[in-house]
């Protein structure tokens, strides 16, 4: 029992990144239907921006690692990516919007293969040490809890869950309240009637690649407070992950997304803890699989009948 | 033993019901339209009988037997053809290979006999080409044959899906909206042939048009859905003067 | 294409005479010719699933890994069954390349399905997902050498039996998609719906394209096993399936020879890359870059996509479109 909670307090912490990275996929395929296979990469980015910025960063606020100075260091961060990710919509992705998507998903392929051989050539390939920006160590649980003291809490783990929270609500306001996100709904609906009714397309296309790059940055951040060694192939893995989350929970879909990254990274944790990790990505794909063979379009998609 | 039978059927999606307990016949070597404002199920009830759906009460019998959960394909092979309201043709490939298509449910040999190549191959497409061909020419598209489908321009796009259809060597064939987004001239073209197709080929014809003059002029009989329900059915003559009809097109006030 | 089957055994009899004169080349280029013979199986055998029948997939690299352990595992255990002299351990050879064909196949069989219920990107992930998991038995399977790869094969692969291979796989999938039976698979890709109206078992085929694709993506990989003699699980991973896609897609989708063309190209593109950062005349910069080829290949990928998006040969489609 206790070595369950364990697994799934761990598969929460890795889930929440799964879920941030997951909601760029399904956000740009909402109003694009279009795999965004760079956005791993731009995990990557967050990452080595916090890794470039944090020292500059850190002195601003004293030195050593602290709340303030994390903050810092999740902002730029999220900023930079939001900036890359708008770059490449508008230098890759926009000029072939009229082509067939699976042309832009090969750019898409380059482009991901360029900022991770880019990244090797520009930061080196082997891994590097992420600075300590927040004091990691793990949280005494009160003995009176019994057996449940013995289980590992750190607060690199609390961090990374309660920032994914703030995120996800931040993000729901943006979607649900916000005139752009009016828009952007309004454009993964009916893309033709909503420039009609005088939605600049552009603008919202630029606006959703900005946010999601903007919380693929913060998973970067956030991954390196727990695991502080980063490289430039680390948003292969996370980004495959982070797909199948998406897809998992009905690709287009929000909410569907932070389910799908929970799913996938709790799951994750259990095939570790109590099988073999060599077969967690096996079991990964195959959960996923049976998922879409009986409900096709994910957890939470709604399922689109052709007009025939 | 009518050739078509639909019988009580009903479609419901979630709440709506698109067809609600229709019933209708038709029998072989006849012209039949099924009309009614936009909206009231007539390309659903095409999606019925060629299968694409599949309806939530009901039976449909052709030539005898239910078609219900069987394939389109299935359904095909047993002598229903149809065009598409939105033109469904096979925009990369030519003239010819969408009408060869068609064929490739009547072939006696299997994918062995087209990596071989032996002598009966070879007989066997020739034949094909000769068929698909005189079907070209009496459409007269054949001057067209290698220019592929979507370059076409709407009017032989729509005459080449009849083609396509009638390669599949169907009983009954559906038509649905052949005559939209045409000019009269061509409208009267149409009409000539769609009765000469029916002559020719002699099947039955299942017409859903817009055009009242098109219907009118060469239905035989005609039935009117209003909401998914059967409101009339009888000869054209009938149907002019029928009040309901014309109060389901121009509204109670008007009838 | 007239007589397609005198072409063929024309083609098998010229690599018959090529193979006499490949025995000098320098290994290098020999490696190069021989890996271009195998992307070209690739390729041709996924355009038959892409390009032809229109089913996206990211996972051929996982049917090629299905043909090379299978073929290398059947040739370990039973090598010298037939005796030690070569006709023997080459007969063995053949009847393995041809099992690991078949074994991929079954696995084709097996991925085919889901691709009667998924479309589009739904299938793509759900095919990358199969390669991915056949990686992952294989990474845990002992016999197979698990994480460590798998060596001590025979090199029974050589010039002549690749290109052989390659003329039988465009063979095939010539006369198979200009025969009114093959029509299926384009109506399929063309539009699902009309090819069902018009009587076609739109399952049969995109199963039978898997089913098909997967056997020659098998056999590729039976050869790259017997040519390379040690296959390793990572060298069948979503990047290799990806450079497969590629080259479908810069051959211009369906046209089997631009496919062909984008295989050469494309294999020996990064090694010409390879050989910039030997000039030492270039800027120190310039040879850093070439150095690290892939950056060049990503850029190149990028920029042909935004200026020729139909592919580099999408209007050479010369096979196309004419009845056979």
């Amino acid at each position: 029992m206790i070595e369950f909670l364990q697994q799934l307090i761990n598969g929460l912490s890795q889930g929440a990144i799964y879920a941030l990275i997951a909601l760029g996929y399904t956000m740009v395929f909402g109003v694009l239907r279009f795999i965004n296979f760079a956005h791993g990469d731009i995990y990557m980015l967050g990452a080595f921006a916090g890794f470039y910025t944090a020292p500059k960063l850190l002195s601003l606020t004293g030195g050593g690692p602290s709340y303030g100075g994390a903050a810092l260091v999740l902002v730029a961060a999220m900023a930079l990516c939001a900036a890359a990710g708008v770059i490449i919509e508008r230098l890759c992705y926009r000029p072939l919007r009229a082509q067939p998507r699976l042309t832009v998903l090969i750019a898409a392929i380059g482009v991901s293969l360029f900022l991770e051989n880019g990244g090797q050539f520009f930061f080196g390939a082997d891994p590097q040490a992420f600075p300590e920006i927040i004091a990691d160590s793990a949280i005494e649980l009160p003995a009176s809890w019994g057996e449940f003291a013995s289980l590992t809490l750190t607060i690199g783990q609390l961090i990374v869950i309660g920032s994914t929270i703030v995120l996800l609500a931040a993000l729901r306001t943006i979607v649900k309240y916000t005139r752009t996100g009016m828009a952007m709904r309004a454009l993964s609906l009916n893309p033709l009637a909503a420039s009609l009714m005088g939605v600049n397309t552009d603008a919202v296309i630029s606006f959703t690649f900005a946010i999601g790059s903007a919380l693929a940055g913060a998973a970067g951040i956030l991954t390196s407070i727990q695991q502080p060694s980063i490289d430039p192939l680390m948003g292969i893995n996370a980004g495959l992950k982070a797909f199948v989350a998406a897809v998992l929970g009905g690709i287009g879909n929000i909410p569907g997304a932070a389910l799908g990254g929970v799913i996938i990274g709790v799951l994750e944790a259990l095939v570790v803890g109590y099988i073999n990790p060599t077969y967690r990505d096996p079991l990964v794909f195959a959960v996923l699989i049976l998922v879409l063979l009986f409900k096709p379009s994910g957890l939470l998609g709604k399922a689109e009948r052709e007009k025939v | 033993m009518s050739l078509l039978e639909v019988s009580n059927t009903t479609m419901q999606f979630g709440g709506l019901k698109c067809v609600n307990d229709l019933t209708f016949r038709m029998e072989e070597n006849e012209l039949v339209g099924l009309i009614g404002p936009n909206g009231a199920g007539k390309t659903t009830v095409f999606n019925l009988v060629t299968g694409v759906y599949r309806q939530t009460a009901g039976t449909i019998r052709f030539r005898g037997k239910s078609v219900t959960g069987h394939r389109p394909y299935k359904i095909t092979g047993r002598g229903i053809a149809r065009t598409f309201q939105n033109i469904r043709l096979f925009g990369s490939l030519s003239v010819f290979d969408n009408v060869r298509t068609a064929c490739n449910m009547h072939l006696r040999h299997g994918i062995s006999h087209a990596l071989f190549r032996g002598r009966g191959f070879h007989a066997e497409e020739q034949e094909i080409e000769n068929s698909v061909m005189e079907l070209l020419e009496i459409f007269g598209l054949s001057e067209l044959r290698d220019r592929p489908g979507n370059s076409l321009p709407y009017g032989d796009q729509r005459r080449l899906e009849i083609v396509r259809a009638l390669a599949t060597r169907p009983k009954l064939l559906l038509l649905d909206e052949p005559a939209a987004g045409m000019n009269s001239s061509e409208k009267a073209r149409l009409m000539q042939l769609i009765r000469f197709t029916k002559d020719k080929f002699r099947l039955s014809i299942l017409l859903v048009e817009h055009d009242m003059k098109v219907v009118m002029g060469i239905c035989e009989r005609i039935i009117v859905l209003d909401y998914g329900s059967k409101i009339a059915e009888g000869l054209p003559e009938e149907i002019r003067h029928n009040p309901q009809v014309i109060a389901a097109y121009l509204g109670k006030e008007a009838a | 294409m007239k007589k397609p089957k005198t072409l063929l055994l024309i083609a098998i009899a010229l690599c018959a005479a090529a193979s006499f004169f490949t025995g000098g080349i320098n290994p290098y280029y020999y490696d190069i010719l021989i890996t271009i013979g195998i992307n070209i199986i690739l390729a041709v055998s996924l355009n038959l699933v892409t390009g032809y029948t229109g089913q996206f997939s990211l996972g051929h690299a996982g049917f090629m890994a299905v043909g090379a352990y299978s073929s290398a595992w059947m040739t370990l255990t039973f090598g010298f069954v037939l005796g030690t002299s070569l006709p023997a351990t080459g007969g063995v050879y053949l009847i393995a390349l041809f099992g690991g064909g078949l074994a991929a196949a079954a696995a084709g069989l097996l991925v085919g399905v889901p691709s009667l219920r998924l479309r589009g990107d739904y299938l793509a992930i759900v095919t990358l997902g199969f390669s991915e998991i056949i990686k992952g038995v294989i990474q845990n399977a002992e016999p197979l050498g698990a994480q460590r790869g798998l060596g001590g094969m025979v090199q029974h692969t050589n010039f002549f039996w690749t290109y052989a291979v390659v003329a039988l796989a465009i063979y095939g999938i010539l006369t198979l998609v200009h025969s009114t039976y093959g029509s299926g698979f384009l109506a399929v890709r063309d539009d699902e719906i009309a090819a069902e109206a018009m009587g076609i078992n739109t399952t049969k085929y995109k199963v039978l394209a898997f089913v098909i694709g997967a056997f020659l993506a098998g056999v590729a990989g039976g050869l790259y096993a017997h040519f390379k003699q040690f296959i390793h699980p990572e060298g069948f991973n979503f990047l290799k399936s990806v450079d497969i896609v590629v080259m479908v897609i810069l051959g211009g989708m369906g046209s089997t020879a631009g496919v062909c063309l984008a295989a050469v190209i494309l294999t020996i593109l990064p090694e010409f890359l390879r050989t910039v950062s030997d000039y030492t005349w270039l800027p120190g910069p310039v040879r850093d870059l070439a150095e690290n080829r892939m950056i060049l290949y990503s850029l190149l990928l990028i920029i042909l996509m935004l200026t020729r998006p139909q592919g580099l040969f999408g209007k050479m489609a010369f096979i196309r479109g004419k009845k056979s």
